[in-house]
Order: C-alpha cells, then structure tokens, then sequence
C-alpha cells in the first residue's frame, strides 16, 4: 500500500491485515515504554487544513511510538492563508524531505489530489463529507476486540449520515467485514441518494434497539436546525437519541460507539457513556495503535 | 476593403436549407460569397483553399463565450479567446457579461467590441447584464447597451433570482427587440453544490445541485415568457425536466430557445469519481438520463443551438479543493469535433446547431449561418473523418482547463474564412 485514502480502495482482506498488524503495536502502546524504532529516520507532516486535535495529536502519537521525526503543518499558521495553492504548499512540504503526509480537508477529495501532486505517502485524515479511514479502521478493530468478529452482526448508524465521513468509512468497512448495517436517520439527514449502498435505513431508533449488536451514534450538531435538517435537537433526540432511558433497555452486550465529540443529552444520553459496553475511550486508545499500523504499513511494507 | 479573391475548391458545400452537403467549389471576392458551384475560375492573385474530403458550411457562431477581459486576463484575452475560437472554425462569438467590471454599461460594451474589432480574428459580439454589477437588484441600462447592438442580456454565472425583478426585465426589455438569457440555477436549492446531486455526489461526499435548481427557473422563466412575450433564452440546459419543460414550451408557440454545452452531451457525474477540479462545472455534469435527454433534445430541435460556455481558468485556480475551484471548462477547440464524434446527427444539423441556429438567436443571421451567394464569406471547412488528439498545451486558449485531454475526436477544422480573409488555413492560424 502507497496511501490510504480512502476504505473503497481496501478488500476485506487488507481491512482483515491491518486488524491483525493492530494487535502488534496494541502491544507496544501497553509497555512501559511504548516505543520502538521502525520508523527512525523517517519524517511525517500532519497537513492539518482543518481543526482537529484529537486525531491531530492521534496521528503524531503514533509516528512518535514508532520513532519517526513528526512536523505539524497548521493552516492558521501556515501560507495557505496568504493563498497559496494546495498544491505548491504540497510541492514545498515536499521538497524538505518528507515520507507521509497526514492530511485533513473541508473537502471531499483533498487527500486524493494531493497524493496526485506528491512522491510521499499520504493518509487521510479526514475530507470533507467523504472519507476517514482510520476511524473506520479502529471502529472495527474495537468491535473486533469485544465481538470476536463483525461477520453476522448487525450494527446501526445513528444520526447525520449526510454529512459524516465517518458514516461513508464505516458503512464501506463493516459491510466488507461482513456486518450489516442499518442507517437510523431522518431524510434530511441522509444521503441525496443510496444507490449501491448496502444498507437498511429505519427513521427512528426505537426500531433497532432490540435488534442490533452495536449502536454507533454520530455528532448531532447545533447547527443542522439552522439549516432545516430538523426542526430542534429536543425533537433529534426524542426520535434519534440513545436517551438514558433508551439505553437501559438495551441488551446488557450490545455496543455503543461514538466517534466523539459527544453532545451528552443531545444523541447520547448523559449516563449512557458510562455503560459497561460504552466503547468510547477504547476506540480512542485503538485509535493510536491503528495508526501506529497504518503508518508502518504504508512506510514500510511493499509500495507497489 | 478590398481583399484578395479565394476559392474553396474540392469540398461539399452546405448551401443554405441543403440536407446534405453537394460537391461544389466556392469563390468568395471582396469579402462575399460570389459563386457556389461545380467549379469556379480564380481570378488572378486569387488564393485556393484545398477543401477535399470536407465540408464547407457556414462559420460557427457560439452563444456562450467567457473571454474573461477586462478584469481576469491571466485566463484568457479577447484576443486569445478569438484566436481559439477561429482555429475551433467560429467566426463569431458572444462575450458573456461577467467580467470585472461586468459588461453592463454601454462604456464597457464599447471596450469589448472595440478590443474585438482590434483583434480581428473572428466578431466579437457582447451580451450585456440584465442587473448592475450582475447583482440582481436593479436593471442595467438595457436601451442603452441594445442602442450599440447588444441583443443578448443575461447575468450569466448566476441567475436573476428576485421573480418580480426578472418580470420587469422581461417588460421593460419587451420593446427592445432583444432576448433576455438565464442561467437557470435557484440560489437556495443549489447553494454550496459543487457537483449533480444524486448517487454520485452521494458517494463522494461532495454537495451536489438537484436538478429542481435548474427546471424551477426554466419553469418560472417559462411563466413568465408567457405573460410578456419577450424571447427568452436558455442557457446551457442540462437536465431532462428542463429539456422536456422546453419542449412543451415551444409546442405551445412561446418565443423560446435554448442551448446545450457539449459537456452536457458528452460527461457525465461519473467524471468526478477522482476529483478532478477540470470536470467542476456548473450547471454541473449531469447523470446519463439526462445526457440522453439533452441529445434527443438537440435531435429533435428542442435545443436550437450548441454554446460551448467555453470558461477558462489559470492552473493554480483549478488546483485547488473541490469545494474551492472555480466551474468552468474550455470548449471552443472542441465544440465542433465533439458534435460530429459524440451526435449522431447528420452533419448539415450538426452545423444548424453550430452556425444557423446560435446566428438568428444572435440575430447576426444576416452575416453568419449560410454559405451562398451575396452572402458575407464567414465559412468553416472541416474534415469530418479525419481525427486528432486534444493536448491541452498546444490549444490556443491562454488556459488548458479542457476535461478532454488525450480524447482522440473526429472532425478536424482545415480552414476559417472571416469576412473573407481565409484566418485558419490547414489547420493553423494565418493571423
């Protein structure tokens, strides 16, 4: 693997590899020193044009445990404001040496172009409504860890599907391992289309509460009522939300995942993430060791 | 003027009203056409065109040109864009408005006719704002800007959203013998989309327009057509409902027309899969139902005309985010050999939808659209099999924006007569 751009370009059994490379630096991220050398000498660029700490510092954790040199490219620091095209800001990121560029975008595609513009490998963090591949990666690696497997199991998606790379990554991962996978959404909220989607789609959640392994909920954000997605987030989460209430009648083993930031009270009820079978921090820590794989895969591994 | 006698010798003539091209030659002297027929004498010092293998019609006349002067030369000059569209075999072209400052005053529509005459490659006709600045608010001195010839208005790049501003544009214009061109994209159902709203823009992650933007405002255009009786022009229709809105239209006699891009004929939202900023266009690549539907509608004479909404732009602009690249493609290089590869058309309403039918929405019919005698010399010679590869960097374009690169078409453009001076000759520019 060169880049990893997007979960289309990746079959089940490469998904299947990069699960099973997870376990190795799962291991090396619980020692007392959780570094090791494989990447020494080697420089990632987190290309950072929109905001995100969490997976920002996610993606830099991991080169730093496996050794390589980390440069944090930020726009609001950078000459991207002056201007600059996406692509001499890449043609020059490029000429001071560098092995893997870490990027996140507005927009849909970003990472695709640049990996067009570069010799170095390039990861997506993140573009626009379309892509994020390693939140897909370790959202299967975490239901892998406490199910076994996601062959048979039956995983719904919560919330604003339209808008979310992580509903495209996930929809495309847990299908090709074997899940299926409902869609709980209001129209608004879903996509213009689901053509070629392999997907079940319910438009309230009381309707596969009892009935799935796994709840994945997404971000319900304020500012969906300004744009008629839905009238008030009280009516979003009398319909769509896994309120406290909800969540008590869930199946003691089902799963509640979140790709975070949670808005407790809004889609997730403010007890719910304190549930034994709440995954949350656990898909966080996964979340270092995924990318700790991904990165060693794509530097290391055959770059045909 | 006097310019030096030419003869066309050796092709098949498209005369005026033929179904198919005759084998004849054509002499023009002093600018016009003076004798089609099976042969012609040249006169001394005369100079002969080879035609053979060839159409000879009528010089290509484009609806929908963006030559980005004043105000964006980096992408292209009147003069280049000229130049691209006499070696795609135009003789005349329609400057759309949004420039900076926008063509809506009769000062700057003097600057481009005048910058056009200067260049000289092929008329450089002006389609003037309906509102100042192409804001959409109040209406731009239409009688005046029609007083220097203007026959065209439109806000070309946005539509006239404000419904009672767009009525009164039609009234006030309704004595002025021009016909007022939409864009027709809501503001509000399409805003933000940057592709076709459907299953492609669905997997992408991309905002997409639905198709209601477009057909809501040939739908009211329509209304509003009826009510006033000022012809409207359709721009770059390019989905079904708005094609099957046209046709309805017409059958019931309103003063409508409409174009279609060759984009529209020929991409589809399938072009986006690695996006690619060259396919951003709007209105946006549509889905194959659609493309079917803008080729019957040209078939059928729904659509009255191919316009290229030939619209440059730099490198470094294209090089950008989906989201942040500007919609806009080249077309005048391409136009022609597009039509005869793509449509399955016979190559007199081929030209009917190049030439004739853009000249008379143009109303510059009695100087472009036909080749026969005591008509003015504006004529395209091509050869409709022989082929040739796009390459962006040898179009004459000052940009290579084209979503065609490396597509081997058919339908090679030999030479271009304008007004006479022969300014393309086997292919390449004279002047």
């Amino acid at each position: 693997m060169k880049h990893l751009l997007s979960i289309e370009d990746l079959s089940a059994d490469e998904l299947e590899h990069m699960l099973t490379l997870t376990d190795r630096f799962v291991e090396v991220s619980q020692r007392k020193v959780p570094r090791i050398p494989a990447l020494q000498g080697k420089t990632v660029v987190s290309l950072f044009y929109e905001d995100s700490t969490r997976t920002r510092l996610s993606f830099e954790t991991a080169a730093k445990r496996l050794s390589a040199d980390v440069m944090t490219f930020s726009v609001s620091t950078s000459s991207a404001n002056k201007g600059e095209s996406i692509r001499d800001t890449v043609e020059t990121i490029e000429a001071m040496g560098i092995d893997a560029m870490v990027v996140r975008h507005k927009a849909a595609g970003v990472p695709l172009q640049i990996a067009g513009w570069t010799q170095a490998s390039v990861v997506n963090g993140g573009d626009g409504w379309h892509q994020h591949p390693t939140q897909a990666l370790l959202d299967c690696y975490t239901i892998r860890t406490r199910l076994g497997s996601l062959q048979g199991r039956s995983i719904a998606i919560v919330g604003d599907i339209k808008h979310s790379r992580v509903a495209r990554s996930n929809v495309q991962a847990f299908t090709a391992l074997g899940a299926e996978v409902t869609l709980v959404a209001p129209a608004t909220l879903l996509p213009p289309s689901l053509d070629g989607w392999p997907v079940k789609v319910e438009h309230e959640i009381e309707a596969v509460l009892g009935r799935v392994d796994v709840i994945y909920l997404l971000r319900m954000q304020m500012e969906r009522t300004t744009e008629a997605l839905v009238p008030s987030l009280r009516e979003y989460t009398s319909i769509y939300g896994l309120t406290d209430e909800r969540s008590a009648r869930l199946r003691e083993d089902v799963l509640v995942m979140h790709p975070g930031p949670m808005n407790r009270g809004v889609e997730i009820g403010p007890s719910v993430p304190d549930r034994p079978n709440t995954v949350i921090t656990q898909q966080v820590a996964n979340g270092v060791a995924v990318r700790m794989a991904v990165l060693f895969e794509l530097l290391t591994g055959d770059r045909s | 003027m006097t310019t030096p006698a030419l003869a066309i010798r050796g092709g098949s003539v498209l005369t005026d009203g033929s179904l198919e091209p005759v084998r004849a030659d054509v002499l023009v002297v002093d600018g016009r056409i003076v004798a089609v027929g099976g042969s012609v004498e040249v006169p001394l010092g005369g100079e002969v065109l080879d035609a053979t293998g060839c159409v000879v019609g009528p010089g290509l006349v484009d609806l929908h040109t963006h030559l980005r002067e004043p105000g964006n030369e980096a992408a292209e000059t009147i003069e280049t864009g000229s130049r691209a569209a006499m070696l795609g075999g135009y003789t005349a072209v329609v400057a759309m408005p949004n420039t900076t400052p926008a063509i809506d005053s009769a000062a700057v529509v003097e600057q481009v006719l005048r910058l056009g005459r200067s260049a000289g490659l092929c008329e450089v006709l002006v389609a003037g704002a309906i509102t100042v600045g192409r804001a959409g608010e109040r209406l731009a001195p239409m009688a005046e800007m029609a007083e220097l010839g203007v026959r065209i208005f439109t806000d070309d790049g946005a539509g006239v959203q404000n419904n009672r501003l767009m009525r009164r544009a039609l009234e006030y214009a309704s004595s002025l013998g021009v016909t007022l061109a939409q864009h027709c994209e809501d503001a509000a159902l399409a805003e933000g989309g940057v592709m076709h709203e459907g299953a492609w823009s669905a997997r992408l992650g991309l905002p997409g327009q639905p198709s209601e933007a477009e057909e809501l405002m040939v739908a009211r255009d329509i209304a509003l057509c009826r009510r006033t009786g000022t012809p409207v022009h359709f721009l770059h229709m390019s989905t079904a409902g708005s094609v099957e809105l046209i046709r309805r239209a017409k059958a019931d006699g309103l003063p409508i027309t409409a174009e279609a891009a060759p984009h529209h004929f020929t991409l589809t939202d399938a072009c986006l899969a690695r996006y690619d900023t060259v396919f951003k266009v709007h209105p946006p690549l549509r889905a194959d139902a659609d493309v079917a539907a803008v080729k019957a509608g040209l078939a059928d004479g729904t659509i009255d005309a191919i316009a290229t909404d030939h619209a440059p732009h730099t490198p470094e602009t294209k090089e950008q985010s989906m989201l942040d690249a500007p919609p806009g493609m080249l077309g005048l290089q391409t136009a022609l050999s597009l039509a005869i590869t793509e449509l399955d058309l016979p190559i007199a309403r081929v030209f009917s939808l190049l030439s004739g039918g853009p000249a008379r929405i143009a109303k510059v019919d009695d100087r472009h659209g036909h080749v026969s005698v005591g008509r003015a010399a504006n004529i395209c010679v091509v050869d409709p099999s022989a082929t040739w590869t796009v390459d962006p960097a040898a179009l004459a374009s000052k940009a290579r924006n084209t979503p065609y690169a490396g597509r081997t078409l058919h339908g090679v453009v030999r030479h271009t007569v304008f007004n006479g001076l022969a300014t393309v000759v086997d292919s390449t520019a004279r002047r």
